[in-house]
């Protein structure tokens, strides 16, 4: 996801339109990535967090987390 | 003659334009492949615009792994001068041979005009053929040219003079503080969303405002 400091255009594009389409009560909307990684079961949290922090994520603009589902 | 690499990546679009501007300066320009780890012993390298891998992920991210930056990244530490312009400024922030990152513009409108600059940093390694303060018009293309950084970082460039260029006027981009184009710390690694390389001739561009990028290049070199 966006940092929360950095401005996301494509977010507040997104809220103009729902205001359009009749939506009321959305204040913001920010827009993000998912990736869907299928993995071995030994690939550990450490290598994801690591894939995580150095390719899917740039640290300078973005946050984000790891999920296994 | 002084032998200066423009690397093309699969997506590259201005690789051609860049190295007619190193020939232009009076060097050879030696065309580097983006899976080739080897520099071929040029002394400078310039990364060009385009849209490098599709910019899939991020604009210029799977570029930065790329063999042929993995040695560049090494030869830039080394003192090397790199140029990296539009998409190769968004690959030199996510190689971290530069702070910050390049966002999507704030108006999400694609830029494509003419544009006003001001020289503020004339003591890099690509910048010394102008004056301090020069306004320069130079095209700029780019979609996702917005430059951002932390406040701290931001503060660091310009206690340091590391702005190269700024916008003149407001910031076509939303560009915090109008921020252009930076340098390393070592004044040899510059990035710029412009393109300096589109006016190296007034026949063929607005102006040849850009050209002194490639002379200024062969002064720092001549001068090791």
């Amino acid at each position: 996801m966006p940092k929360p400091e950095i401005l996301d255009p494509q977010g507040q594009a997104i809220a103009g339109a729902l205001g359009r389409l009749g939506v009321a009560g959305v204040a913001e909307v920010r827009q993000g990535k998912h990736f869907e990684l299928d993995v071995a079961d030994d690939v550990d949290d450490e290598t994801l967090h690591r894939i995580a922090g150095t390719v899917l994520a740039n640290p300078v603009i973005e946050d984000w987390t790891v999920r296994r589902a | 003659m002084t032998r200066i690499g423009v690397i093309t990546f699969p997506g590259s679009l201005d690789d051609g334009d860049a190295a007619r501007a190193v020939r232009y300066a009076g060097a050879t320009a030696v065309p580097l492949w983006h899976a080739d780890a080897d520099l071929h012993g040029v002394a400078a390298v310039v990364v060009p615009g385009g849209f490098s891998y599709g910019d899939y992920l991020r604009c210029g991210a799977i570029a930065s792994f790329a063999p042929v930056m993995t040695a560049v990244v090494a030869a830039a530490r080394g003192g090397m001068p790199v140029l990296g312009i539009c998409n190769g400024f968004q690959i030199l922030c996510e190689a971290g041979l530069l702070p910050g990152a390049l966002v999507r513009n704030a108006g999400l409108h694609f830029v494509c005009r003419d544009q006003r600059l001001r020289v503020l940093a004339a003591d890099t390694a690509w910048t010394s053929g102008y004056a301090a303060g020069q306004e320069i018009t130079v095209p700029l293309k780019s979609g996702e040219g917005r430059y951002v950084a932390t406040a701290g970082a931001l503060a660091e460039l310009r206690a340091e003079g590391r702005v190269v260029v700024e916008y003149v006027g407001a910031a076509p981009n939303g560009a915090m503080d109008g921020v252009a184009g930076i340098c390393s710390a070592d004044r040899r690694v510059v990035g710029l969303m412009p393109h300096p390389e589109h006016a190296i001739d007034p026949l063929t561009g607005p102006t040849a405002d850009g050209l002194p990028f490639f002379t200024s290049v062969l002064t720092a070199l001549a001068g090791v």
